[in-house]
C-alpha cells in the first residue's frame, strides 16, 4: 500500500531562525491509520504538523529538504488549497478557527469558497453537523456554544471537505476532563466509520489512549526518537527521557516494581493484565507507603458564606455558597466551563457584586472594598499573560501596581528586586518582556501580582495549553511561593494538577458547590465525578484490580509518593 | 486593484472590530464638556504602519461605519470616509517606519507622527469639513472651527497612544535572525 | 452584549425581505434624502418610513435608546449651526425675512428657521430608514449582501470577520480593564489629558498585541479551508429575490430619481426657495 504522507530524509528550517526545527525525519503514515505524535513543548511536533497541511511554508516562510510526498504528490509541487483537500486540519485555538457568524456558517464555510451551491451547501452542512453531535445548534453564535461544542464545529468544518486525513492539533488543551474523553471518542468513531488517517498531536497520553492508537511517534529536539505502539513505548523508559508524563496507573504499577511488558496489554486500563503476584506486589507497595501527613490547622482567611449572583441579564451565575480557604492552603476550584468558577473569582475580587452572602477576609466583610484595596490582600493572576502584560520592561510591569499607588521611586525599586528575585526573575530585570518564554511571561505576572504583596494570590487555569514540562516549571514555582506563606487559590479543570498540587478541591457545577473535600476523595467518588463533568483517575481503578478497596486511600498514597520521588530527581 | 493576502482581510476585519469596541465603548471624557477622546485613532494608526495604507482605509471605513450603525444616529459619510482616509495617509508611512523589521524609536517615530499629524489635518480639517459642506450643506465656520478641533485633538491621541501602542508591538515583535534555540 | 446592532427578530415582511434589497433601499433613499433641500419631500420620506416602521412591527420602546442618542445628536448639531452661523439661511436663500430682533447677526430670520427644519426633517427623513434596517436584518447576513451588491467577497468577508469578532474583543476589554483596575489603572477625570491617554493605552496595549497575534492564527484557519481560492464564493445566507426585495430596491429608486427631479424641474437646485 503506498503511504498518504510520507517523509524522506525530511529537514526543515524556518526563515526568522537560525537553526533548523526538524532533522533526518523519515516517516510514512499510511490510510487509516491512527498516528499519535507526542513530545514536549519545542521538539518540532507543531513544526511537523504545519508541514503536513502546507502553513509551513506557505504562511510560515522557511525551506527544508528532503521530500515529502502528500498522496504521491510531492507537497513542493502543490499549493496549500490543493493540500487542504487531502488534509483536513482542527486547530487548537477554535476560537480562531470558528470564522462563521453562526455554527452553520462555519461549518459550511470551505464550501462557500469552493462556490457550492446552497441547496447542496444546506444538505452537506445538515449532515455533517449532525454526525458531530451539534445538529441543533446551527443557528448559534459562537459565544453560545461551549469550547467542546466548538471543537466540533471545526470538525464538522473541514468533515466537508471529504479529506483524507483527519489532523488535530492539541484537541485537548482547552477541555474538561469529560469533554475531553468524549471528544477522543468522536474522533474514534468518525475514523473507524470513515476510514480516514488520523493524526493526533498531544502530549496528554494518557488521556488520548482512552481509545486504540495504532502507533504513537515521539519527537525530541526535532528528531524522531520513538515510532511505536503504544504498549510498545509504555514498557520504555523514553517517556520519562522526554518529559511526557506516562499514564498514572503505568507510574504507579513501576514504583510497586511491578515490569511492564507488552504483553500485558498496558495501553488502556481496561484491557491491562496482570497476574496475582503483580498485585500482590501493589497491594504491598500500598501498605507500605506512608499516610501522607494531615495539614496543620491554621485561621481561616477567606470566608464566603450563603453567596448568591444572578447576572443582569437573570443568569444565576451562583447560589448559596460556603466554604472557607485556611491560611497556607493551596486549593483547587474545578468544574466544567460555566459551572461558576470564573464567576466566584470575580466575586472574591469585586469585579462583581453578589446579590446576597458575604465575602470575608481574615474575618473582615469585603463589601466595602474597593477592586483597587481587595487587589492589596488577594491578587488575580489571569489565564494569559498576553493579556495582562503592558509594560515593553519587565521591571516596570512588575511595578506597575506600586508606581500608580503613588509608591516613591526608591520603594518601588526595592520591592521589584525583592520580587523578582523571588520568582527566580532576577537575571532578567532588564529585559524587555518580549524576550521571554511563555512560562517565564506567566511569571512576569505573578511578580506583577505579588508586588502588591498580597496574603493570597488566585490563578486562572495556570497551566492552560501547557506541556509536561512548562507545566511542572509553573506549579513547582507556585508550590514553592506556597511554601513561602501564600495561600493560593487555582481555578482549573486539570485533574492532575489538582490532584497533584492541591490540598483540597472545591467542585462547582451549575452555580453550586458540590464538595469541599481532598482531591483524592473527590476524584474517587463516581457520582460527584459525573456530576461535575470530572473524570475518575485510572488509579481508581488499579486499586479496583488489585482488590484495594480503599481506592481514596490508595491515590492520596500514590500522589504523596510520586510527588516525593520527583522532587527527588530534581 | 491591489490584490489582498488573506492575512490582509483578516487585520482588515479585527482592525475594524477594534475600531468598533474603542469607538463605541471606550469613552475617555476629554477637556471640552460631552466630548469624548477618539482614542481608535491611535489604533488605526498602528494598523497603518503595520499592514499599509489599503488596509487602514478599509478598516476605519467599515470601523466608523459599524459605529455610526450601533449607535443609529444614521452614517454621517463625510465622517465615515474621513476615518478611511486618515488610515490611508498614515499608511503611507508604512515602509519608512518599517516597523516590521527596525526597532521603532528616535527618527521613526518623528517619521511616524509628522505622518499622523499631517492625516489628521487633511483628514480633519479639510476633507470632513468639505464633505459636511458639500453633502449637508452646513455652514463653512461651523464644521472648519469643528474640524480644526477634531484634528488637533486625534492628532495629540494619536501622538500618544498610537506612538506607545508602536514602540509596545515593535518590542514584542522579534526581529529578523534574533530567534536561536536556548 | 450580544446584540449590539440591536437586530430584533419578529415575523415580519420587512424582517422577511433580503439584506441586499434592503441595503440598496437603504443607500439610495440615503442618497436621495441627502442631497435634497425641499422639506415637503423630506417630511414625505418621514411619513413613508413611519409607515414601514409599522409594517415591520418594531416599536418605539425597542429603539427608545438609539432614537434618545440621535436627538442629543441633533440638537447640538443646530446649535452650534446656529452659534456659528446665524444668517446661514440667508447666504442660501438669498434674502432676510427677520421675525425676531435679538442682536446684530443673531437675530432670527425665516430663512434661518426653514435651513434649521430641513436640517431637522433630514433626521428624520433618514434616521428611521437606518434604525429599520439595523433592526430588521440579521447581521450575518449583511456581509453576503454587501457581496450581492458588488463589493468583493474578500472585503466583505472582512465586515463578516468585524462583526464575528466584535463581541470576543469586548470580552477581552472588559475583562483587560478590571484586571488592570485591580493594580491600579485609572481613567478618571481627575488625571492629566495625557495621563489619562497613557492609562487608556495601558489598557490597549494588551488588548491590541493580543488581537494581532490572532489575525496571523485566523488567516492560517481561513486558508486551510480554501478562503481566497477562487474569484467568487457562494453564500450559506444566500436567499433568492422576492417581489417584496425588487418592492424595496423600486422604492428606494423612485426617491433618488424624484429627489433628483425636484432640484432639476421645480426647484432648479436642492433648495427649494418660498421667499423669491
Amino acid at each position: 500500500m503506498e503511504p498518504v504522507i510520507s517523509f524522506k530524509n525530511f529537514g526543515f528550517k524556518y526563515t526568522v531562525q537560525k537553526e533548523p526545527t526538524l532533522y533526518d525525519i523519515d516517516l510514512d503514515i499510511f490510510p487509516g491509520q491512527k498516528v499519535l505524535i507526542a513530545g514536549p513543548s519545542g521538539c518540532g511536533k507543531s513544526t511537523l504538523a504545519s508541514c503536513i497541511n502546507g502553513l509551513a511554508p506557505f504562511s510560515y516562510s522557511g525551506e527544508y529538504t528532503g521530500s515529502l510526498k502528500i498522496k504521491g504528490v510531492e507537497a513542493r509541487d502543490s499549493d496549500i488549497f490543493s493540500r487542504s483537500k487531502v488534509i483536513g486540519t482542527v486547530l487548537q485555538d477554535s476560537d480562531a478557527q470558528f470564522v462563521g457568524l453562526t455554527v452553520a456558517e462555519d461549518i459550511a464555510f470551505a464550501l462557500e469558497n469552493d462556490e457550492v451551491l446552497v441547496d447542496e451547501m444546506r444538505r452537506i452542512v445538515a449532515e455533517t453537523a449532525a454526525s458531530v453531535g451539534v445538529g441543533t445548534h446551527l443557528s448559534h453564535a459562537p459565544h453560545e456554544i461551549s469550547g467542546g461544542q466548538k471543537q466540533r464545529v471545526s470538525l464538522a468544518g473541514v468533515l466537508v471537505d471529504d479529506v483524507d486525513v483527519l489532523m488535530f492539533d492539541e484537541p485537548l488543551a482547552n477541555l474538561d476532563p469529560a469533554t475531553g474523553e468524549s471528544a477522543i471518542e468522536l474522533i474514534d468513531e468518525i475514523g473507524r466509520k470513515s476510514g480516514k488517517t488520523v493524526i493526533i498531536i498531544e502530549h496528554r497520553l494518557e488521556d488520548v489512549l482512552h481509545r486504540d492508537i495504532d502507533r504513537v511517534v515521539l519527537m525530541d529536539d526535532g528528531r524522531i526518537i520513538a515510532d511505536m505502539s503504544p504498549a510498545e513505548l509504555l514498557c520504555s523508559d523514553l517517556l520519562i527521557k522526554t518529559g511526557i508524563r506516562e499514564p498514572l496507573y503505568i507510574t504507579a504499577l513501576k514504583y510497586a516494581g511491578v515490569s511492564v511488558t507488552p504483553e500485558m496489554q498496558p495501553a488502556h486500563i481496561e484491557t491491562l493484565i496482570l497476574n496475582e503476584a503483580d498485585k500482590a506486589r501493589v497491594r504491598e507497595w500500598f501498605y507500605r507507603v506512608e499516610k501522607p501527613a494531615a495539614a496543620p490547622e491554621a485561621e481561616t482567611m477567606l470566608g464566603v458564606s450563603g453567596l448568591s449572583f444572578a447576572y443582569s441579564n437573570g443568569h444565576q451565575a451562583l447560589s448559596g455558597i460556603s466554604f472557607g480557604v485556611k491560611r497556607g492552603e493551596m486549593t483547587a476550584i474545578a468544574g466544567r466551563n460555566g459551572a461558576g468558577k470564573s464567576t466566584m473569582c470575580k466575586l472574591i475580587c469585586g469585579f462583581e457584586k453578589q446579590q446576597e452572602g458575604t465575602i470575608s477576609f481574615l474575618g473582615e466583610d469585603t463589601a466595602e472594598l474597593s477592586i483597587k484595596e481587595r487587589a492589596e490582600h488577594i491578587g488575580y493572576v489571569m489565564q494569559n499573560p498576553n493579556q495582562m502584560i503592558s509594560k515593553v520592561f519587565i521591571k516596570d510591569e512588575v511595578g506597575l501596581g506600586l508606581v500608580l499607588r503613588g509608591k516613591p521611586q526608591e520603594e518601588v525599586d526595592r520591592a521589584v528586586e525583592k520580587v523578582l528575585d523571588i520568582c527566580n526573575l532576577s537575571p532578567f530585570v532588564e529585559w524587555p518582556v518580549s524576550a521571554l518564554s511563555y512560562g517565564q511571561k506567566k511569571r512576569v505576572t505573578i511578580a506583577s501580582i505579588l508586588s502588591l504583596e498580597p496574603e493570597m494570590i488566585m490563578l486562572d487555569e495556570p497551566t492552560a495549553g501547557q506541556d509536561f514540562r512548562r507545566y511542572t516549571e509553573i506549579m513547582e514555582f507556585l508550590v514553592e511561593l506556597n511554601r513561602s506563606g501564600i495561600t493560593v487559590l487555582l481555578i482549573t479543570h486539570d485533574m492532575h494538577l489538582m490532584l497533584e498540587y492541591c490540598d483540597r478541591a472545591l467542585v462547582f457545577s451549575e452555580g453550586r458547590l458540590l464538595a469541599d473535600d481532598t482531591p483524592a476523595a473527590v476524584l474517587s467518588d463516581p457520582d460527584l465525578i459525573k456530576r461535575a463533568n470530572l473524570k475518575k483517575t485510572s488509579l481508581y481503578d488499579l486499586s479496583r484490580i488489585c482488590g484495594i478497596d480503599d481506592p481514596r486511600e490508595f491515590t492520596a498514597r500514590f500522589i504523596d509518593f510520586d510527588r516525593k520521588a520527583r522532587r527527588g530527581h530534581d | 486593484m491591489k490584490k489582498f493576502s488573506v492575512k490582509d482581510i483578516v487585520a482588515i476585519g479585527i482592525g475594524a472590530a477594534l475600531f468598533f469596541v474603542l469607538g463605541r465603548f471606550v469613552a475617555i471624557p476629554s477637556p471640552v464638556p460631552n466630548t469624548n477622546i477618539s482614542i481608535q485613532y491611535g489604533l488605526l494608526s498602528l494598523v497603518a504602519v503595520v499592514y499599509g495604507p489599503v488596509v487602514a482605509l478599509i478598516s476605519g471605513l467599515i470601523g466608523h461605519a459599524l459605529v455610526d450603525f450601533s449607535f443609529g444616529w444614521g452614517i454621517w459619510w463625510s465622517w465615515v470616509i474621513t476615518s478611511g482616509i486618515v488610515g490611508c495617509i498614515m499608511g503611507l508611512s508604512q515602509k519608512k517606519v518599517d516597523i516590521i523589521n527596525e526597532p521603532f524609536a528616535g527618527k521613526r517615530i518623528v517619521t511616524f507622527n509628522i505622518y499622523q499629524i499631517i492625516a489628521n489635518l487633511i483628514g480633519w480639517a479639510v476633507v470632513a469639513p468639505v464633505l459636511d459642506i458639500v453633502i449637508y450643506a452646513e455652514p463653512a465656520n461651523k464644521v472648519f472651527i469643528q474640524g480644526l478641533f477634531a484634528a488637533a485633538s486625534n492628532a495629540v491621541t494619536t501622538a500618544v497612544v498610537g506612538t506607545l501602542l508602536c514602540v509596545a508591538y515593535s518590542a514584542a515583535k522579534p526581529k529578523k535572525d534574533s530567534l536561536s534555540k536556548k | 452584549m450580544t446584540n449590539l446592532f440591536n437586530y430584533i427578530d419578529r415575523p415580519s415582511p420587512v424582517h422577511r425581505m433580503t439584506g441586499a434589497a434592503k441595503l440598496v433601499c437603504l443607500l439610495l433613499w440615503s442618497f436621495g434624502a441627502m442631497s435634497s433641500f425641499d422639506p415637503r419631500f423630506l417630511f414625505a420620506l418621514f411619513v413613508l418610513a413611519v409607515v414601514l416602521f409599522k409594517i415591520s412591527k418594531i416599536k418605539v420602546k425597542d429603539i427608545s435608546f438609539m432614537l434618545w442618542f440621535t436627538f442629543v445628536f441633533c440638537m447640538l448639531n443646530n446649535l452650534l449651526i446656529y452659534l456659528f452661523s446665524p444668517q446661514h439661511g440667508t447666504e442660501i436663500y438669498g434674502t432676510a425675512h427677520e421675525i425676531l430682533h435679538i442682536a446684530g447677526r443673531y437675530n432670527i430670520t425665516q430663512e434661518q428657521l426653514l435651513y434649521h427644519l430641513n436640517v431637522i426633517l433630514k433626521y428624520l427623513a433618514t434616521i428611521p430608514i437606518v434604525l429599520l434596517f439595523v433592526t430588521t436584518t440579521d447581521p450575518s447576513e449583511f456581509a453576503a449582501s454587501l457581496n450581492r451588491i458588488g463589493v468583493s467577497y474578500k472585503i466583505s468577508y472582512a465586515v463578516a470577520l468585524a462583526l464575528r469578532y466584535i463581541p470576543d474583543i469586548q470580552r477581552e476589554y472588559h475583562d483587560i480593564t478590571l484586571s488592570l483596575q485591580a493594580r491600579g489603572v485609572e481613567l478618571s477625570k481627575k488625571a492629566s489629558l495625557v495621563n489619562r491617554l497613557k492609562s487608556a493605552s495601558q489598557t490597549l496595549i494588551p488588548l491590541i498585541l493580543s488581537s494581532m497575534d490572532r489575525i496571523e492564527i485566523i488567516s492560517n484557519a481561513m486558508e486551510l479551508r480554501s478562503f481566497g481560492k477562487n474569484k467568487k464564493r457562494t453564500w450559506y445566507r444566500h436567499r433568492a429575490f422576492s417581489a417584496w426585495d425588487y418592492g424595496a430596491m423600486i422604492l428606494g429608486l423612485v426617491i433618488l430619481l424624484v429627489s433628483v427631479a425636484l432640484a432639476a424641474f421645480v426647484n432648479h437646485g436642492r433648495y427649494y426657495n418660498p421667499f423669491v
